[in-house]
């Protein structure tokens, strides 16, 4: 073909990991609006963890079943875990869809060499990023608090990235087919509230009566909980159970992120 | 990185390709896009050069936005050939992508972030250092009469700057065809002419431009040539004087007469002009001469409200083209 200027490689539009654009897109945004988040992140553990772990642990009996460990230092790991969830919840609703469809900054993205792939993978990188921001909060809040005692609780901080992460990006996966946002406050009614309380955040699932404890264990929260947990407490680390907690919190980023590839690029390539 | 020329956009914009080969930039052969049964483009031949400013006319849901999409390598085509600056876009996507400036039909501007800052992060989609990408931004902001907004966000900015905006966007990597889809629809008079104004200094220094429009003005300010597209398909093709040559007159009498009266008038108006057009609030009568015409339906005893001589558009190429107006 004797086409004229064929793409010159020069500027032929392959870089090297272009889906750290689109996480400097997003660092760019949160530097404009971290002061509106920043308090909720640093709040909300001062705030559950007084309430809780201090004022309503002084009347619980020390955790038997986690090596006799006051309340407050086995509410921490849960609502640390919890609150991941939370965030990466949030993260893949609403400020993903104005992307979609409020704003549209991704079909400004898909213009240019940046692929639906690369907004995928920016997309999770944000969600490890913002993460370990919530997160590395409360571990700091949490240690200030006393909560942690063992050596491996600094374990407990990529064990709660990696569990709102899961979440954020499974939910980022069912945004993008989402006309409308009116589900998004469906699924934190139904879904979140409820996983937040039953998966072993506030009380180890040995509470819940033996004919559905086992649904715990299905539930995908439980197995972020139980592994931030053991970590921080360093207790119970049998490496087969920790295994199949991160295999299970490892295997829905996977999931997420395969669904993610699928739902964006329908949504975006029309 | 900053290349090792010193370009400005500005002066790189202008074609980019030698002018040895006359190539085409963009080649269309039966091109065409279905959504599910539905055909949004029909199997259309076109080609844009190097250079040239080349417009798709026509009314909304002609097919002009879903090809554009497809030139601009983000929607893949359903049928037929195409080859945007020499490679196809269904394969080779992101390099072509690399070379394109967009302005879409609706602002996807990151109202979030500043002004500034969004003609930053546009120049790293592009793989542009952050300096590279401020030094272009400001001349673009320059460019677009935006220099002293540069720190405001975007949300407070008004339509017309919008869309200033985002054609100094489009431009921040020296793009080599510019593709501007309804570059001014919902903006007023004033905010228009400044878009076209530069518009028109952009296709002075020669970068191929190829917009969209419903506007026939549009089209005639700004296109050397373009294709008019009715129900997916190219119905004409040609410059908008030699389209109006060929499907209107040289001048327009239009009478407009007072409510109920253009419905009787039947055979009065027989035999005026070459072409009598009875549109629902007016008539049309295309002539070489309009203002003879407007006597000789004085003398037949026709009484209009009010009465206007004015040279053909393209308006009236469309209206003879498809029996419709343009803007319904």
């Amino acid at each position: 073909m004797t086409a004229i200027a064929p793409p010159a490689p020069a500027r032929g539009g392959a870089f090297k990991f272009p889906g750290l654009r689109k996480l400097e897109q997003s660092l760019l945004v949160y530097r404009r609006v971290w002061r509106g988040t920043f308090f909720g992140t640093l709040v909300s553990p001062v705030l559950f963890l007084t309430a809780m772990g201090v004022a309503l642990g002084s009347l619980v009996p020390n955790i038997t079943a986690f090596g006799g460990v006051p309340y407050l230092v086995f509410l921490a790991p849960g609502i640390m875990s919890a609150q991941a969830m939370q965030t990466g919840t949030v993260e893949g609703s609403w400020p993903l869809f104005a992307g979609f469809k409020w704003l549209k900054t991704f079909d400004a993205m898909i213009a240019t060499p940046i692929t639906v792939r690369d907004i995928v993978l920016g997309h999770l990188y944000w969600l490890f990023v913002r993460l370990a921001i919530v997160t590395g909060v409360f571990m700091v809040v949490a240690f200030l608090f006393g909560a942690f005692r063992s050596p491996t609780f600094f374990l407990a901080w990529p064990s709660a990235i990696l569990t709102g992460v899961a979440f954020g990006i499974c939910m980022s996966a069912w945004t993008a087919t989402r006309k409308t946002e009116q589900s998004f406050s469906i699924i934190f009614r139904f879904v979140v509230t409820p996983l937040f309380l039953f998966s072993g955040t506030f009380f180890p699932i040995e509470q819940l009566p033996e004919t559905v404890r086992w649904i715990a264990w299905f539930t995908p929260l439980f197995h972020g909980v139980a592994l931030t947990r053991s970590l921080a407490i360093g207790h119970d680390l049998d490496l087969l159970t920790l295994g199949i907690h991160l295999a299970v919190v490892l295997g829905m980023i996977a999931i997420g992120t395969f669904f993610a590839f699928k739902t964006f690029k329908k949504r975006l390539v029309i | 990185m900053p290349g090792p020329e010193s370009a400005t956009p500005l002066q790189a914009a202008s074609g980019g390709v030698s002018g040895a080969a006359r190539e085409p930039l963009i080649r269309a052969r039966g091109l065409t896009k279905k959504f599910g049964t539905f055909v949004a483009v029909d199997a259309i031949d076109f080609d844009v050069a190097p250079g040239e400013a080349f417009g798709f006319l026509g009314p909304n849901g002609a097919g002009k936005t879903s090809t554009m999409r497809m030139i601009g390598a983000v929607s893949p085509r359903s049928g037929g050939d195409l080859s945007v600056l020499g490679t196809d876009p269904d394969k080779n996507g992101a390099s072509i992508r690399a070379r394109l400036g967009v302005v879409p039909q609706l602002d996807t501007l990151d109202t979030e972030l500043t002004v500034l800052e969004n003609l930053l992060i546009y120049g790293r989609y592009f793989d542009l250092s952050y300096a590279e990408a401020r030094s272009r931004a400001m001349e673009l902001l320059e460019f677009v009469q935006l220099n002293d907004r540069a720190s405001s966000l975007v949300e407070p900015l008004s339509g017309g700057m919008k869309r200033r905006l985002t054609i100094a966007r489009s431009l921040i990597n020296e793009p080599d065809l510019l593709l501007l889809d309804e570059p001014t629809t919902g903006l007023d008079p004033q905010a228009r002419h400044l878009v076209w104004d530069r518009l028109y200094r952009l296709k002075q220094r020669g970068t191929t431009l190829v917009l969209t429009t419903h506007y026939m003005d549009e089209a005639e300010q700004l296109c050397d040539r373009l294709v008019v597209m009715d129900k997916a398909k190219i119905v004409a093709e040609g410059s908008p004087r030699s389209l109006i040559e060929q499907y209107s007159t040289k001048e327009v009498l239009e009478l407009r007469f007072p409510v109920g009266v253009q419905e009787t008038l039947d055979g009065q108006l027989d035999g005026l002009g070459e072409r009598v057009e009875k549109l629902p609030d007016r008539v049309l009568i295309y002539a070489a001469d309009g203002e003879d015409v407007a006597a000789a339906a004085h003398e037949r005893g026709l009484r209009p409200e009010t009465s206007l001589v004015r040279r053909s558009s393209l308006e009236d190429v469309f209206l003879r083209l498809t029996g419709r107006s343009l803007i319904e």
